[in-house]
């Protein structure tokens, strides 16, 4: 039996959309409660790739990466204002598929994400416990299910969590950068006898390079931000200063997290361990630092793997719309207003990865399929400029320097493969063949189902050329 | 604590996924496919801001 909807929103009568309540806060809470936990796990073996000088390198190196990913996709999310992010832009900008793929880039970057988070946050739990017989089963389930309701009851409570718990998270670095006393050095900080002459750089000017690989981690994830454009109530401001907010206040973590974790732990140490914010905190000998730390490991892990199933549903469900994946994926739920079908297929998915995939391999894919979006980013926004010149359609921002930040994004997307070739080049390699081979079925098999015209439906004029 | 607080994640973990099964059949035979997938992309923006230079 089915019954005519009574609950129906202001704007659209009897269709169900997804629910526009988000502000700037919540742009800035899933953005950096996704990256925060690159902070405290990930970053640091950059440090075993090229000592701890490299690390700081690719800090800084990495940082202007993700300040152009976060300018271009400023400006043209602030314009193309829809769920999916990247790939409603793909759509518009570039063709179906390239859509199609980058589609795929974002739901596969968060939820091999959501995996790495769920199995850092059971370990960290496990390791804490120092229990017999424990294992991280029951805390990856109950992580990525309780996540998955938070989720499918709405996105205002979602996104008020997320923004709780990553600012208990990013307040536990600044106490933590604050307790040490960063002023002097000698009494608590060793930096000038951690990392010296002779060991700054132990693998050369290589090890810099190969170091990108995880220097991603300082960033990733903060152009996930974009997802959230038909659900902010005024996608033009807010996603601009919430993007932008958080990539200062992750530049400002990443550079207080380096500078306490390489003058406590030797570049040997550091680039091996799990937990080199926890590991601080315990170096400090304080009971109340290392419980806070601990706290705050699982709370940045938490907020990640929240923002990852946002995201990822969305990137699915943008797809489901467009009949690029059949529409049965496409459905809102009437009452919460949120891709709740995509939400519960993605779950068994991210459960059957957490359980049998390592850490190392779900990292390695998330990072790939980020780097591979990022390609596309810098083509992209090219693309836009040539296609809709500045004053032919309306922009909530427009950013400096073009095509400067596109150029350096490439450039540096280059280095990054060139650095994951280096640690994982079969992994690439598969996954570069999973693409085109997916491609391949899109475009002989799959797109004759899309409705060509209905797809693109932002009202902007004909690009110049055509 | 830890081995009961990992009993308590599976409990937890159970009944939230059968919840939202269960919510799940309740909307999809509740309301009509049509109405479900009605969703469109950008109308919300072409209502609520209008496009202007």
């Amino acid at each position: 039996m089915t019954v005519a909807l009574d609950n129906t929103t202001t704007i659209h009568g009897d269709r169900v959309s997804l629910l526009r309540v988000l502000g700037p806060a919540h742009v800035w809470a899933l953005g950096v409660g996704i990256v925060l936990v690159g902070e405290f796990t990930g970053w640091n073996f950059a440090a075993d790739k090229g000592g701890a000088l490299a690390a700081l390198i690719v800090c800084w190196l990495v940082g202007l990466l993700y300040t152009s990913v976060a300018m271009i996709d400023s400006e043209v999310t602030s314009t193309v204002a829809a769920a999916g992010g990247q790939y409603a832009q793909a759509k518009h900008i570039v063709g179906p598929l390239m859509a199609f793929n980058v589609a795929l880039f974002l739901v596969f970057a968060y939820t091999m994400l959501e995996v790495s988070d769920a199995i850092l946050l059971g370990d960290t739990i496990v390791a804490k416990a120092g229990v017999e017989g424990l294992t991280h089963n029951s805390f990856i389930a109950a992580t990525i299910v309780v996540l998955a309701w938070l989720n499918y009851r709405g996105v205002l409570m979602t996104l008020n969590v997320n923004f709780v718990i990553t600012a208990i998270a990013y307040i536990s670095i600044v106490i933590l950068f604050f307790s040490v006393s960063p002023w002097t050095q000698g009494a608590v900080l060793k930096l000038n006898e951690l990392v010296t002459p002779s060991n700054a750089l132990p693998y050369g000017w290589i090890g810099v390079i190969a170091a990108f690989q995880f220097g991603i981690w300082y960033y990733l994830g903060i152009e996930g931000t974009t997802q959230a454009a038909e659900e902010v109530r005024s996608p033009a401001r807010s996603l601009p200063y919430g993007t932008m907010a958080g990539m200062i206040t992750l530049l400002i973590a990443a550079a207080m997290t380096w500078y306490v974790c390489a003058s406590m732990m030797p570049w040997e140490y550091l680039g091996i361990t799990y937990y080199p914010l926890w590991d601080a905190g315990k170096l400090t000998g304080s009971p109340l630092l290392e419980n806070l730390l601990f706290i705050a490991t699982l709370l940045a892990a938490l907020a990640s793997a929240n923002g990852c199933i946002n995201d990822a549903a969305r990137a699915w469900f943008s797809l489901g719309r467009d009949r690029y994946l059949p529409s049965w994926f496409s459905a809102v739920h009437p009452r919460y207003r949120t891709p709740y079908r995509s939400i519960l297929f993605l779950l068994p998915i991210a459960l059957a990865f957490a359980f049998i995939a390592d850490l190392n391999q779900a990292i390695t894919f998330s990072i790939l399929s980020g780097v591979l979006q990022y390609t596309f980013m810098s083509i992209n926004i090219m693309m836009f400029r040539k296609k809709w010149p500045l004053g032919s359609i309306r922009r909530g921002y427009t950013h400096p320097f073009h095509p400067l930040p596109a150029i350096v994004l490439f450039c540096l997307c280059v280095v990054t493969f060139f650095a994951i070739f280096l640690g994982f080049g079969s992994q690439l390699i598969a996954m570069t063949i999973f693409y085109f081979l997916i491609s391949l079925w899109f475009h002989f098999y799959r797109y004759k189902f899309v409705r060509r015209g209905d797809q693109f439906t932002m009202p902007w004029p004909k690009p110049q050329g055509y | 604590m830890w081995i009961p607080l990992s009993y308590a994640c599976w409990g937890i973990s159970i009944v939230l996924a059968l919840w939202m099964l269960y919510d799940w059949f309740k909307v999809d035979t509740t309301y009509s496919e049509e109405v479900l997938t009605s969703s469109r992309e950008g109308e919300l923006e072409a209502v609520s801001e209008k496009h202007r230079i």
